[in-house]
């Protein structure tokens, strides 16, 4: 049995109808006839609150969450691959990876020697938190500086649910059109960081950058933006450079 | 489309609490959904009547209070409608908005017998 969520097995997805916490404004008649109950409950909140679970368990361990987010082939699988060659030796990493179906990612991020959990979502089409918060069992997370969860390809639904992340971390290639921030708002409000990757393919496309950074702003004004190739490497010390800062200060909190 | 996960929670709630009150039967169900929340209010309907099945909300009538967006230009202060699409003030252009209403996503009360 679960201690957070109240599941009777890790990893799956069915109905908790206890131990929630709850703002009920019940009504006590005992007539049995037609009467009308307040519920003023929120949708999402058992999502947040095993998002805030997750959250306080990341934090009692210093552990610096990314949630990373885009749709499919932007290319996040080979960001990670080359950031955990590039840094492992200085950072203790743990990778979940989301897709729907296969374990091919988790395989690319295992031959790298980074500890991995594959998480499939079936039929679903982003992680929760219940996902992530029985994911993390496969890892010792006092042992994890950071943990980076690729969430499943999806520029629409991950951006209604909290996993717990320090930041969502969006990520759009160059190959898709520069306007997709106007066109997914809610998913480039909800990040924190853009990396715009793939840009070593730029003097083939005619892929407007400034204009897609001017888009991305327009929807999330806050939001920062780096520009790298994760094959080529362009770009990419200015993304650990952001990374060992996260880490830092998640350390001194 | 996670409006399925959505309105498995509107049953869990909604069940949850009809057993904790002793009701025998969920006549209808009211959910407040804003406009800036990222659920798709028609694709609630459209899942409703496949996550109600064999629960006590079969046959429930599921009633949607819509949420229109609201918004203030932290540039001007005027306070603006806003929908998923709207990035600038429609007084002056500014593009910080501060959004007031229409996150929304919640279940209001039931009617049960």
């Amino acid at each position: 049995m679960c201690i957070d969520c109240g599941c009777a097995t890790p990893g799956h997805d069915h109905s908790h109808h206890h131990d929630e916490t709850h703002g009920h404004d019940h009504q006590h008649e005992h007539d049995h006839g037609h009467r009308t109950i307040r519920i003023g409950e929120d949708l999402l909140a058992k999502n947040d609150r095993l998002a805030r679970r997750n959250r306080e368990a990341f934090a009692a361990r210093g552990v610096f969450v990314l949630n990373l987010v885009s749709s499919p082939g932007s290319g996040k699988t080979s960001i990670l691959e080359r950031t955990l060659a590039d840094l492992k030796n200085q950072v203790r990493f743990a990778v979940l990876e989301g897709d729907q179906q296969t374990s091919n990612d988790a395989d690319r991020i295992a031959a790298t020697g980074v500890p991995v959990k594959q998480i499939n979502t079936g039929a679903g089409c982003h992680l929760d938190a219940h996902m992530v918060g029985h994911g993390v069992e496969a890892f010792a997370l006092g042992a994890t500086d950071v943990l980076l969860i690729e969430n499943v390809g999806n520029l629409v639904c991950p951006a209604a649910f909290d996993l717990g992340e320090d930041h969502k971390v969006a990520v759009l290639s160059v190959t898709e059109g520069e306007d997709k921030p106007v066109k997914y708002p809610q998913m480039f409000q909800a990040a924190d960081l853009l990396l715009i990757n793939k840009i070593d393919l730029l003097p083939y496309l005619r892929f407007d950058i400034e204009q897609c950074k001017a888009f991305a702003r327009r929807v999330n004004p806050q939001v920062r933006i780096l520009e790298l190739s994760c094959q080529s490497g362009e770009g990419m010390q200015a993304w650990y450079d952001w990374l060992a800062e996260g880490v830092k200060a998640k350390k001194a909190k | 489309m996670h409006e399925v996960g959505i309105t498995r929670s509107i049953v869990e709630i909604a069940e949850r609490t009809a057993r904790e009150q002793g009701a025998a039967r969920v006549l209808s169900v009211t959910v407040a959904i804003g406009a800036l929340s990222g659920v798709v209010p028609e694709a609630v309907e459209f899942c409703f009547e496949a996550c109600t099945k064999e629960t006590l909300l079969e046959g429930t009538r599921l009633v949607i209070d819509r949420i229109p967006g609201k918004g203030k230009c932290r540039q001007c202060d005027a306070e603006v409608p806003l929908d998923p699409y709207t990035f600038s003030c429609p007084a002056c252009g500014g593009f910080d908005l501060e959004r007031l209403q229409g996150e929304e996503l919640q279940i209001i009360e039931m009617e049960v017998d």
